[in-house]
């Protein structure tokens, strides 16, 4: 399984340049984790709980063992080492005990010579099982029964909720909490549960070593992570788990969680063959964690000028049946729940709760997309009931650095919100088209019936911001290796995961731009030859690889200096400045900061809704983005362009459907994404304004756009409907007057 | 079963069980992996290949119907060294992000564009609405079916 390094040239930063992955992807040479084969192998499949909450009384696996081509068919008791796992909080099994807490839990895997006898084998293995009543809601949770007693998140510095199934409690009290304003509007907001849905399934491959150990070929967003999960489950110690990034089919979030990481070296570990396992769209939909669906309810307090005094918000997140990363999207939610405006009175209550519904977890957003929508709602209420222009409205009270977040952080770097707004507000949208017209540029497209009489078009506008960076005291770190030759020329070694979004193009371009030669290569990321480079998350990697790799090549050339002639290998850590907990009792910061640093996008959205069926074209979209520092202007934009669809698809079509803790609609015939059909132009303007607190000034730009297009395009459909519009996603009846 | 098909101009054969897709046997049986298996109920257009010269999901086909058939895959597009001109124009698009969709959304394009060379905004929208694509919401490939048309 070697993988040849790559050699290529590329720009430096600032640049826009190709990236050096798209000749392979379009020639259809890229190996994708799912690509991967070894001889010899054989294929693993996984069979899942049908029950949303039960006991398991039973499993036997006697007849799966003697279907035909059956290598494998393994459960929890064939667990090498320990028999939880979790990417913060070690309360998920490996494979079911003597329950399952959700829908698709995975309860045995199997290994077999073809697919389809993998399949057939899971499907013989007889589960017994006691059906209980699920825990489907997310306020009832609160009321029991507790799916974790044992409170796996209590005792980390958080505060620890003695209710029934809580997560995560977090409150912050900012100011005077119950300060008045002139004037109150209230407001409740529902957000649905949505799905990463990309295009690469969950797949992997894992090869045994022969001396008891594995590498493991896997589409993962954190390789480190993985291995610090796989290696205690596995029994292993980790220097003989080695984790290898397989070519990654897209992430946004739902790649953090392990998936078939155990479960497919298990297999091979036990049967000595090397095991691939991929899941079809069906499994996916179980295979990972979503965005948490949420209820939220506000209360904006504001002067007649329309300043706001005092923002009251309640936050419920769904965490589903294990804990994942809720505790930092409730943080998350809270911290950016009032948008990016001068608050000087809060109080937030940010809750997430564990039911029986699919687990949550990253999703692009994270966090802040669910507050965005609601708190942005708020905004064109109150602008609507001071009868003030909304623009002028958030212009009134946009945050700028040195303002005070209700955290009690203040804003030190770059923050441009009142130039984000205007030049978003700015951007002119194309004239109204006039009827008749192709029905394909009707809202419905050509399945309209009408000839458009009941089209209605509506402007609305949003702004959204987020952290860059983990925070809250994590040790965020990122390392990168840089090794330079005789000849020259120069290796980057970093454990980045390229998922899509361009990382490599970015370690590429500081390499250049510190060495001053095109001669770079890229190492395979892997973890045994480097230390941890994070997530591919919270728009963290262009910051902090171009941190490490810039410090490793200015570590390598003083190196070479004292050595010339000499081949140099240095590495080097990245840490962005150091951020500290929140107080667990008042939410305020303990130190200087919780957040490094912050992104913003403004967002100005036109559409058309056919009033008469409940259809809606989304005709046109502005947006603005701080972006600090534009590595490659080509694949910012593209980021806006695709975040923007994501948050699309949550605000028109995109929500996973339970029934008592079930998926009901796990495929891509009911679960929508946003088609070509579906997207409207997006005209985007890059704001530079260089972060200082960050390598080159530079900030991570995927998740603004999803933060805000979601609120941004709900505005136009209330602005073409007059219909309140909560709930997201919009339905056809929500729209139909 | 034993299936012979012409892949890219050359002949091949495998050995396929009944409920094999011609995907499946592409990937696993061929060795063409660039077809890509995302959704594998004909939804989103990553696994499209041309069959005798129709688009099709190859999720969709069995592999025995494509027995004696000619079927191109993303693969058989460009011409030695030289990538088609709807590949060249995906990478100066920036239209590639993880890719995923990529091979799918070449080999539609491809189809569209000897159909239809010069296509309307409206025409290359509703060409490409069978192709799902998560990460560049489509301007970049919009801009690349232009390019490719020596539109842009």
């Amino acid at each position: 399984m070697t993988q040849t390094v790559q050699r290529l040239k590329l720009g430096k930063i600032g640049e826009l340049v190709p990236r050096r992955d798209a000749p392979p992807k379009v020639q259809g040479e890229f190996a994708y984790a799912s690509d991967l084969s070894a001889p010899g192998m054989l294929w693993g499949h996984t069979l899942r709980s049908p029950h949303a909450h039960a006991k398991i009384l039973s499993i036997d696996t006697s007849a799966a063992l003697t279907m035909p081509g059956v290598h494998a068919v393994l459960t929890h008791a064939d667990v090498p080492g320990t028999k939880l796992y979790g990417l913060e909080f070690a309360d998920q099994p490996v494979l079911a005990i003597d329950r399952v807490l959700y829908f698709g839990e995975p309860v045995a895997v199997v290994a077999a010579e073809h697919p389809e006898q993998a399949r057939r084998a899971a499907e013989s293995i007889v589960v017994e099982y006691e059906a209980l009543d699920a825990v489907a809601d997310m306020e009832r949770a609160l009321d029991g029964p507790d799916l974790h007693p044992e409170k796996p998140t209590h005792g980390h510095g958080y505060l620890d909720d003695p209710r029934p199934n809580v997560v995560r409690h977090i409150v912050i009290r900012h100011g005077d909490a119950d300060a008045a304003g002139d004037v109150s509007i209230s407001g409740y907001y529902e957000i649905g549960i949505q799905d990463q849905a990309f295009l690469g399934p969950e797949s992997g491959l894992s090869v045994p070593d022969g001396e008891g150990g594995v590498d493991i070929y896997v589409a993962t967003q954190w390789l480190h992570v993985d291995r610090a999960q796989v290696a205690p489950c596995l029994g292993l110690p980790e220097e003989s788990v080695r984790i290898h990034l397989g070519g990654v089919g897209g992430a946004f979030g739902g790649r953090e969680d392990l998936s078939i990481q155990i479960h497919s070296a298990m297999l091979a570990l036990h049967t000595n063959r090397p095991v691939k396992m991929v899941y079809n769209r069906e499994e996916s939909f179980t295979g990972h964690v979503h965005r948490h669906p949420a209820r939220i309810w506000c209360e904006h307090r504001a002067t007649r000028e329309g300043r706001l005094v005092n923002v009251r918000m309640r936050i419920l997140l769904d965490g589903g049946a294990y804990a994942s990363s809720s505790t930092a999207v409730a943080s998350n939610a809270a911290s950016f729940a009032c948008g990016p405006y001068e608050v000087p009175n809060a109080l937030i209550e940010s809750t997430a709760v564990y039911t029986n519904n699919p687990p949550c977890g990253a999703m692009r957003g994270f966090g802040a997309v669910q507050t965005c929508f609601a708190a942005e709602a708020q905004m064109d209420k109150l602008a609507a009931e001071l009868d003030i222009d909304p623009v002028e409205l958030r212009l009134l009270n946009a945050l700028a650095p040195g303002d005070v977040l209700p955290t009690g952080q203040p804003i030190t770097g770059s923050l441009p919100i009142a130039e984000l707004i205007r030049e978003a507000a700015a951007l002119e949208p194309p004239p109204a088209e006039e009827l008749p017209r192709d029905p394909i540029r009707l809202p419905g497209g050509a399945g309209n019936t009408t000839n458009g009489e009941g089209v209605r078009r509506g402007v609305g506008f949003a702004i959204g911001f987020k952290n860059i960076g983990y925070s809250e005291g994590f040790d965020d770190y990122t390392a990168a290796r840089v090794r330079l030759f005789a000849d020259g020329s120069a290796e980057v070694d970093c454990a980045a995961a390229e998922v899509g979004q361009g990382v490599t193009g970015v370690m590429l371009q500081v390499a250049r731009t510190e060495l001053g030669t095109e001669d770079v290569r890229l190492a395979p990321s892997q973890t045994a030859t480097v230390d941890s480079a994070g997530s591919a998350s919270a728009s963290r990697l262009t910051m902090m690889v171009s941190g490490a790799v810039r410090d490793a090549c200015r570590a390598a050339l003083a190196e070479r200096d004292l050595h010339p002639g000499e081949d140099v290998d240095v590495e080097r850590i990245y840490r962005h400045p150091r951020t500290t907990p929140l107080d667990p009792e008042t939410g305020q910061i303990t130190g200087d900061r919780a957040h490094v640093a912050f992104a913003a996008c403004a967002m100005k959205v036109v559409v058309e809704v056919d009033v008469d069926l409940g259809l809606t074209r989304v005709v046109w979209i502005g947006a603005a983005q701080d972006v600090g520092k534009a590595v490659n202007p080509q694949q910012v934009e593209g980021q806006i362009e695709g975040g923007t669809a994501q948050g699309l698809g949550l605000a028109l079509m995109e929500e996973i459907q339970t029934r008592d803790g079930r998926i009901t609609n796990a495929s891509f015939t009911d679960y929508l994404i946003p088609t070509a059909l579906d997207m409207p132009p997006v005209d985007s303007v890059i704001i530079e304004d260089p972060d200082p607190n960050t390598p080159y000034g530079v900030k991570g730009v995927g998740e603004p756009p999803t933060v805000v297009s979601t609120a941004a395009i709900v505005a136009a459909l209330r602005a073409a409907t007059g219909r309140e519009l909560t709930r997201v996603p919009v339905k056809p009846d929500d729209i139909c007057l | 079963m034993r299936i012979s098909v012409t892949v890219n101009g050359e002949r091949v054969e495998a050995d396929c069980w009944e409920g094999e897709s011609l995907l499946f046997a592409l990937r696993e049986k061929l060795g063409f992996f660039g077809s890509k298996n995302a959704c594998e109920q004909g939804e989103c257009g990553s696994c499209s290949v041309l069959l005798d010269g129709t688009l099709v999901c190859s999720c969709l086909v069995l592999a025995a119907q494509a027995d004696g058939h000619e079927v191109t895959t993303v693969e058989g597009l460009a011409d030695g060294e030289d990538l088609h001109p709807v590949q060249q124009a995906f990478v100066d698009a920036g239209a590639v992000q993880c890719g995923f969709c990529t091979p799918g959304l070449v080999v539609a394009t491809a189809d569209l564009l000897r159909r239809n060379p010069r296509p309307n905004d409206d025409e290359i929208r509703e060409a490409l609405s069978g192709n799902l694509c998560r990460c560049t919401g489509y301007a970049k490939i919009f801009d690349a079916v232009r390019m490719a048309a020596g539109m842009e």
